[in-house]
């Protein structure tokens, strides 16, 4: 053991309560194979037992984005900055289900998983981390769909479509990152505060549908411009919305609808998810401690 | 030799009843006390010892009170005691699952607990995805899972089935594979709990040995809780008795037995003198039963083959001749038959010179087999007819007798044979 023992060679302490700010980033690192191991066990037993698979993550966006052609471009007939009703759709139906998921995933991780966690100690926040990091598969098969769409489209209709991606499409990356960290954040306060009051629970599933319709993705920020509700301009308030600048821009990027919304706006998103991550992990350290007692 | 593992003062409190939806206030009610006003906690200030059996007077318990002890390095300790006396408990804190009220926990090294064999199987898995996803929640990293996997496969013997999923196993399999992930694992400290119980008889063989195989590794030390007394006295060198939360002994493990097996007789005796389920004109009554062992030690449970001796205290109403006293007691199993019986009649016992109304049955040799016996007596004047019982109870107290290696040379004996006599006897060929 060449490793460096605080207080006396005692390796281990276990007290009453950790400083709020002890979170334990080295031991995190330790468990990196629990880590990978969870990440592929979310992924094989997702679909195992199933005759189509995986092909189902192609499926759900597919309907999805075929109900919101018929309910939204038809019915209501609201304008899809010139983009074609499909790929304009299923631009914001990738990015959204990814942050639902990770979202609704990591707000239940002590809930759904007290039986492993009142046996057993391993770093907690590893099964958030794992949630999060298998949910960017199902994530890269729906990308690739929305590539495949798109290529359709430009072969296809290329003489009278107006889309075509632009340099802010690098951004892609960040972008994901901005959406899983926030996704995480939000997800382990959720899930930390659901151990004592499960009202919380049912609260949170009807919050992120609602979320939906907050955040631009059956209409583009451009109809909201100009309006506004008690006296401010409604696409302000609608940027207030961490999720907002983030899928504005992806479709700005890729599809090169609408308008950039500026790098203010991206980076209030970025100091959005930076904060929720920190108060989430600090939230959560805190309540990992103590949680099977009130589970 | 330095301690590995040191508690001190360690406290854990539980609410009491269902966590309801006044917890939103009682947080904040304690938010107020102690950050605006400046107080202490208010709700460590209430609660009460664990007595599982006594009504709560307060919504608040203490799990486990002030425990202070260590372990030296190498050491085997046992921890025994009764359901709900904090054996859990304090295995789950040491394990980290949960966090003590008060005091801490020091430890040098890696600490590995096993408080269920199988943490984390999921079903649809195969055997071997599944050691590999156990082991990595057990603390270990992939090569050494990888490095081992042949060895735990073998151990386990599912080799046929390793890669089917673990839902097509049967229970027992499962089992077998989450204890050889378990006890391949090698950290400094290792915190075991009753997981020995499970499997068929050549496994169970099996682990037990796996278990003295790697308690008996040079600086290993081990915590191990059962209910077995067998495994305890076989397995560890020293042992602490948890009574309601507390210790309340702590010593070698052959005492720390003893001394378990001597505190479960107040739940056996206490309320003899008010049954009212006996038969007898009540001019004699017997008031306690009390074993002993052969050191006079009062005692609720025998090793099979031991001496045993059990204490009669009487009452009497008017004058009462002893010399015509006799005195029938029975062991009885749980079907109701008599097992064995001991008449003073027959061994020509007289009474006339009982002094403060006590007298014994020795019983040189309790030559039973394992398992646990009512006791049951009568006592009569002048003859043994129906007419002359002054007291007879049917299950009076209860006689467990615990297996032990009874024959020479011999193992265990069996728990599930029987209530039948043991005689002695040796096979030859």
């Amino acid at each position: 053991m060449k490793k460096q023992q605080p207080e006396g060679g005692w390796t281990t302490v276990i007290k009453p309560r950790n400083s709020l700010f002890a979170v334990n980033f080295k031991e995190i690192w330790d468990y990196r194979d629990l880590w990978f191991l969870f990440v592929k066990r979310n992924i094989i037993t997702q679909y195992k037992q199933t005759i189509l698979g995986p092909v189902w993550f192609v499926i759900q966006p597919v309907m999805t984005v075929i109900m919101y052609m018929v309910v939204f471009g038809g019915i209501a007939g609201i304008p899809t900055d010139g983009v074609p009703e499909a790929l304009f759709y299923l631009a914001g139906v990738c990015m959204w289900q990814y942050f639902a998921d990770c979202l609704g995933k990591t707000a239940n991780t002590f809930v759904d998983n007290a039986g492993i966690f009142g046996k057993v100690y391993f770093p907690r926040l590893i099964i958030p981390l794992a949630n999060v990091t298998s949910n960017l598969v199902r994530f890269g098969i729906q990308l690739a769909l929305y590539v495949v769409v798109y290529i359709y489209f430009v072969l296809a209709h290329g003489d009278h479509v107006t889309c075509a991606p632009n340099l802010y499409a690098l951004l892609f990356p960040a972008l994901v990152l901005l959406l899983a960290g926030l996704a995480l954040g939000f997800g382990i306060i959720t899930s930390s505060m659901t151990t004592k009051y499960r009202d919380l629970q049912v609260l949170f599933s009807f919050i992120v549908s609602l979320w939906m319709y907050a955040t631009p993705i059956v209409y583009p920020l451009s109809q909201v411009a100009g309006r506004s509700l008690y006296g401010m301009s409604l696409k302000t308030l609608m940027c207030l919305n961490p999720v907002t600048p983030i899928i504005e821009t992806f479709k700005y990027g890729t599809l090169g609808a609408g308008e950039f919304v500026g790098w203010g706006w991206l980076g209030y998103s970025l100091g959005f998810a930076v904060v929720v991550l920190l108060v989430g992990v600090l939230i959560f350290n805190r309540v990992q401690k103590s949680f099977m007692d009130t589970v | 030799m330095p301690s590995a593992i040191e508690f001190e003062h360690i406290s854990k409190q539980y609410r009491l009843g269902v966590v309801s939806s006044r917890t939103l206030g009682a947080d904040l009610g304690r938010w107020w006390q102690m950050s605006v006003l400046g107080k202490e906690d208010p709700y460590l200030k209430v609660g009460e010892t664990n007595d599982r059996a006594a009504a709560a007077t307060s919504d608040f318990v203490w799990a486990l009170r002030d425990i202070d002890f260590k372990v030296e390095q190498g050491e085997v300790l046992g921890i025994i005691g009764k359901n709900g006396a904090g054996k859990s408990t304090l295995l789950k804190l040491l394990s980290k699952v949960t966090g003590p009220t008060t005091g801490q926990i020091r430890a040098r090294g890696r600490i590995a607990s096993l408080l269920e064999v199988g943490t984390g199987f999921h079903p649809e898995l195969t055997g071997r995805e599944n050691v590999y996803m156990n082991g990595a929640i057990l603390g270990m990293t992939r090569r050494e899972i990888t490095s081992k996997l042949d060895e735990i496969i073998q151990f386990a013997g599912v080799e046929k089935y390793i890669d089917t999923p673990t839902k097509r196993y049967s229970s027992g399999m499962s089992v077998r594979l989450g204890f050889a992930v378990a006890s391949h694992l090698d950290p400094e400290i290792m915190v075991v709990d009753e997981v020995l119980a499970v499997g068929d008889a050549e496994f169970q063989k099996k682990a037990i040995g796996k278990m003295r195989e790697i308690s008996s590794q040079e600086g290993r030390t081990v915590l191990f809780v059962s209910h077995n007394m067998t495994s305890i006295r076989n397995l560890c060198q020293s042992g602490i008795v948890l009574e309601n939360g507390m210790v309340s002994f702590s010593g070698t493990a052959e005492q720390a037995v003893s001394k378990y097996l001597s505190i479960n007789q107040d739940e056996n005796t206490q309320k003899l003198r008010d049954r009212t389920d006996r038969i007898g004109n009540g001019r004699i009554r017997v008031t306690d039963i009390v074993l002993k062992n052969k050191d006079g030690e009062v005692v609720v449970d025998t090793f099979a083959g031991d001496p045993l001796t059990i204490e009669f205290h009487l009452e009497t109403r008017g004058e009462v001749d002893f010399s015509k006293m006799i005195v029938a007691v029975k062991l009885i199993d749980n079907y109701g038959t008599t097992v064995t019986m001991w008449v003073s009649d027959e061994s020509k016992c007289d009474f006339s010179a009982i002094r403060d109304g006590v007298f014994s049955l020795d019983i040189p040799h309790l030559n039973m087999r394992p398992n646990t016996y009512n006791l049951g007596f009568q006592i009569s004047l002048g003859t043994t007819g129906m007419n002359d019982w002054c007291d007879a109870i049917g299950g009076a107290a209860k006689v467990s007798v615990i297996n032990n290696s009874f024959f020479e040379k011999g193992v265990n004996l069996k728990e599930d044979r029987g209530y039948i006599p043991l005689i002695d006897a040796k096979f030859r060929v």
